[in-house]
């Protein structure tokens, strides 16, 4: 069991690198061509990818080695929630259950480490974008782990891979409405832990509406390559984990050579299609203000508090 | 005589010795030898409480010549716990103390005064009557206030710490004595062991509680009673500060318990209600203060606010949870308060030590005038991040297993194998989940405020420029202090248990060790194995490297002068976020809570409207408490006061008519 486990951990490894920068190309490709550009390609991250590795990294006068740490201490935390989320399969490591709050502090580390390389360089605006990112944070994090609380309440525990489990046999558990609750306040906090619009314009130059670009301004070649993988990576496992939650359709339970590719197989699917519906979405969704945006997350922290409460007061 | 005994004796007789040093030794040496007796002393208040949580037992009694009980100490495995938790940050300070203290700070009547207020600390836990804790609370008390005063020379705004510093610490003795005072008549003795056979859903039993609960929440700085802390700490020398808020204070989460657990078990919800409220309402206010705070030490002074309203958070949880007979969540809370107070003593500690090294180090403490620290004070630096990481809760440090101790017990709290218990528990539950996970998402802002501001970017004024190391002492202790974080942190299987066995537990056992050294609590079903992790994040770190390193390699690093400056000529320093601009969107989100005044002044060029000459602005977030409860209820003393001269305008005449009259109703009282 132990070694079935840690081949669908490499597994899951091995394609979320692979697909993160497949992903994030869907998501701007479908974007162009919603927009009515012909757009750069669904490979085109992987080209910046390679691209930003063969270049010298330079570092600003008076920066500090954080500059150099940070970038892989975000793309380590990333790599940790591949290894760690029931992605393609739901069998857990020896000693490591995909316990949800352990996962969310594993995330916090990259959030605090990408906070950290923007502080670094000493200029306004990384500082300015470090800020702002650390504010959604702090606000974020109550609504993440009362949704996780309403998740684990009919499992009995915080375990991922036993609350995917159970979704997946008793599927009447989806659309309860607590679940439903809780996975809407949980969405609305992935899109603002991973700085999606409304909270935060993926592809903005502007400086003064930018919170990720601003922090990743003083970084380049691996640097940034590291940094921007690292995004990328929380992205798709976050929308996986999403996708798995909603739809746990497809994902492995007991180890074959099948139900391997099969796991394979509709993570993909579901991860791109998710991609896809959230580019669609984006595209007709305007930035919130910076101060507006407490608001969005109040309200998903309701969202989420109804459903802890109504799941033991209703059932 | 027992060992513990003999421990105790120890005790009493090295600070007598570190006394003795302070006043005796020359001042070329003196900083050397007290700092080492002082480490002694604390030393065998360690090994002593070491032998009491390890469940020995043996008791010192010391007769006084008066015709009054003797003081009797003796500890329990509780005790024990506090003792050594005291005793470890006691040897940490006492290290500190020898390469930072200087000036004022190392005059005999300074050292003389950390070792009665140490020795005081260390033996409040092991009282074992309530005249003995009382004797050895004011011992800490008055050696505290010394200590405090020790720089009242030089700054004026000490004395008006030192004001409110001795009139909280005489309210929260008085509010304690009267406690004590309810529970000893009704139980007829002032021993603890005798005292806890009170009815615990008598009138009696609940005033005590609350009395003792706001005592005792006074000295872990509560809200509201939490006013001295962050005028105390910035005004004390920064080991001191460091004692006071991890040692100290945890004396008040010793004295909660001690009533909760020992003296008044098992009590009606309304305790653990009134005792969730009060630590959440602390741990949410303290947080968002601190988060705003731009004086390093007035950050960390409200963070310990923060951190003990989550310790009485867990402690309440576990009172109402127990009144609803889900023994094996309270337990599991139980075990939470007392993870939360360790990891608090240890990264509190240093913490505070690392803000002093950085004052020793620059003269300065306003995070708004610091930066650029971590290439000058590479060690102050590492031990201050892994401090400020697990203030922030987040892996591999204490705090994160702390924290996550709390949560996991909190949600499994509302219901027993899903079914609710009762509807107070299923609003309390959530209501407390929500408060811990604000108040860590704030504190992450926090700390990432703290270190990347003071160590990170470039030097905001010219002192923080020119800093440099801090004496090896300094170091030992901060590097020692941080190694103590991370331990707990990687290892907290053993750790728990030893901290499990000090309460007493329903089922058996509370809490055991999986894996190498990880964490898991069985009544709920939960583990947790931080060393598992390190091990996956080594595997996946490995790979890594090399690629960065093979890159770096064929494309190293170059270094250009200047950062970018959004198309202007150059970047300057000043230029750069600051502590204050970096709270600036969570004070507006929180602009109800902490009600900012802002101050902006234009003064415009010329006759032109568009262009600006200069631009100053003010911000200041003023303590809603302070100015809303304290100043009221100073005022209306202070108008009393101003009442009360006109009775006493030094007329004779009109004292003998006071007499005169006084006689008389004495005279017709005593005639009816």
């Amino acid at each position: 069991m132990t070694a079935a486990a840690v081949v669908v951990a490499l597994i899951q490894l091995a394609l979320f690198i692979f697909l993160a920068p497949v992903l994030v190309g869907v998501i701007h490709q479908v974007r162009a061509r919603m927009e009515g550009r012909v757009g750069a390609g669904i490979w085109q991250p992987w080209r910046e990818v390679r691209k930003l590795l063969a270049k010298n990294p330079v570092h600003a006068e008076g920066s500090s080695w954080v500059l150099t740490i940070g970038p892989i201490a975000l793309l380590l935390s990333s790599l940790l929630l591949c290894v760690l989320l029931p992605l393609v399969g739901t069998l857990s490591l020896p000693f490591l259950p995909s316990d949800l709050f352990v996962i969310v502090s594993v995330m916090l580390v990259g959030v605090v480490a990408l906070a950290l390389v923007g502080l670094d360089s000493g200029t306004a605006f990384g500082g300015m974008g470090s800020s702002r990112h650390m504010t959604v944070a702090a606000l974020v994090e109550p609504t993440v782990l009362l949704a996780i609380y309403a998740l684990s309440i009919p499992v009995g525990t915080s375990t991922l891979s036993k609350i995917v489990e159970t979704r997946l046999h008793t599927p009447a558990v989806i659309i309860s409405p607590v679940s439903v609750l809780a996975m809407v306040a949980l969405a609305i906090a992935i899109m603002a832990e991973t700085g999606r619009l409304p909270v935060d314009n993926p592809s903005t130059h502007l400086e003064l509406t930018m919170l990720h670009e601003a922090m990743a301004l003083e970084a380049s070649g691996r640097d940034l390559a590291w940094l921007e993988v690292g995004s990328w990576l929380k992205l798709t496992v976050l929308l996986g984990l999403l996708s798995n939650l909603a739809a746990p359709w497809g994902v492995l339970t007991d180890f074959t050579i099948w139900s391997v590719l099969i796991g394979i197989v509709a993570m993909t699917v579901k991860i791109l299609l998710l991609g896809t519906l959230l580019s669609v979405g984006e595209v007709f969704m305007a930035k919130v203000r910076l101060f507006r945006v407490p608001e969005l997350l109040a309200g998903s922290f309701v969202l989420a508090f109804l459903a802890v409460t109504a799941s033991y007061l209703v059932a | 005589m027992t060992a513990l005994g003999l421990g105790l004796m120890a005790q009493l007789g090295l600070t007598l010795a570190t006394i003795i040093v302070a006043f005796s030794v020359p001042a070329r040496a003196r900083s050397l030898a007290s700092g080492i007796s002082c480490a002694l002393t604390s030393t065998a208040g360690a090994l002593t409480g070491a032998l009491a949580l390890a469940g020995w037992h043996g008791s010192l009694s010391i007769p006084f010549a008066l015709s009054a009980d003797p003081v009797e100490l003796a500890p329990t495995q509780l005790g024990g716990l506090f003792m050594l938790m005291a005793s470890i940050v006691g040897i940490l300070v006492s290290v500190y103390g020898i390469g930072y203290a200087h000036g004022a700070t190392a005059s005999p009547m300074s050292w003389a005064a950390l070792a009665v207020f140490l020795v005081g600390m260390q033996l409040v836990p092991a009282a074992a009557d309530a005249v003995s804790f009382l004797l050895m609370w004011e011992v800490m008390a008055l050696g505290s206030t010394v200590l405090l005063l020790t720089e009242h020379f030089r700054r004026h705004e000490v004395n008006s710490a030192v004001v409110w510093y001795s009139a909280m610490s005489q309210v929260s003795f008085l509010l304690i004595l009267a406690g004590f005072a309810v529970l000893a008549t009704s139980a007829g003795s002032t021993s603890f062991a005798e005292m806890r056979i009170l009815e615990s859903d008598s009138w009696a039993a609940g005033i005590a509680l609350v009395l003792l609960v706001l005592g005792f929440g006074s000295k872990a700085g509560l809200v509201p009673l939490n006013v001295w802390l962050p005028r105390a700490h910035p005004e004390a020398p920064s080991h001191i500060s460091a004692a006071m808020s991890a040692a100290m204070v945890s004396m008040g989460v010793y004295g909660v318990l001690l009533a909760c657990v020992q003296l008044l078990p098992a009590g009606p919800p309304w305790w653990g209600a009134l005792i969730m409220v009060l630590g959440g309402v602390s741990a949410v206010y303290g947080i968002v203060q601190a988060s705003v705070n731009s004086h390093l030490k007035v950050l960390l002074a409200h963070s310990t606010t923060e951190n003990m309203g989550l310790v009485f958070l867990a402690i309440g949880a576990s009172v109402l949870l127990r009144a609803y007979h889900a023994e094996t969540t309270a337990d599991a809370t139980l075990l939470a308060a007392l993870l939360l107070t360790l990891s608090h003593a240890l990264f509190k500690t240093t913490l505070f030590l690392g803000a002093g090294a950085i004052q020793h180090a620059t003269g300065e403490i306003n995070l708004d005038r610091l930066g650029g620290l971590l290439k000058r004070m590479p060690w102050t630096a590492a031990s201050f991040g892994v401090a400020a990481l697990a203030a922030a809760a987040l892996p591999v440090t204490s705090g994160f297993v702390a924290e996550w101790t709390l949560l996991q017990s909190l949600i499994h709290g509302s219901g027993i194998e899903g079914t609710p218990v009762a509807v107070a528990l299923v609003v309390a539950m959530p209501l407390g989940v929500a408060v811990v996970a604000l108040t860590a998402g704030v504190a992450l802002l926090t700390f990432v405020k703290a270190f990347g501001i003071a160590f990170l970017a470039r030097p905001r004024s010219a002192e923080a420029a020119a800093a440099a190391e801090v004496p090896a002492s300094m170091r030992i202790a901060l590097v020692f202090g941080a190694l103590g974080i991370l331990a707990v942190g990687i290892l907290p299987g053993p750790i728990a248990e030893a901290l499990a066995s000090t309460v007493p537990a329903n089922r058996s056992p509370t809490v055991r060790t999986v894996g190498a050294g990880g964490i898991s609590i069985p009544g709920i079903g939960v583990l947790l194995d931080p060393a598992t992790l390190v091990v996956l994040a080594a595997l996946l770190l490995v790979p890594t490297l090399i690629i960065v390193r093979l890159n770096s390699r064929r494309h190293p690093i170059r270094v250009s002068a200047l950062p970018w400056g959004g198309g202007g000529s150059r970047a300057r320093p000043r230029m750069q976020y600051t502590a204050t601009s970096y709270a600036e969107p969570l004070v507006r989100v929180f602009d109800d809570v902490l009600k900012p005044t802002r101050d902006v002044q234009v003064t415009h060029l010329g006759e032109s409207r568009y262009l600006i000459e200069r631009l100053q602005v003010n911000q200041r977030v003023t303590d809603v408490i302070e100015t809303r409860l304290y100043r009221p209820v100073l005022n209306g003393a202070q108008r009393f006061g101003k009442l009360a001269r006109h009775a006493q305008n030094g007329s004779i005449h009109r004292y003998l008519t006071y007499s005169f009259v006084t006689l008389l109703i004495v005279l017709v009282v005593v005639a009816l």
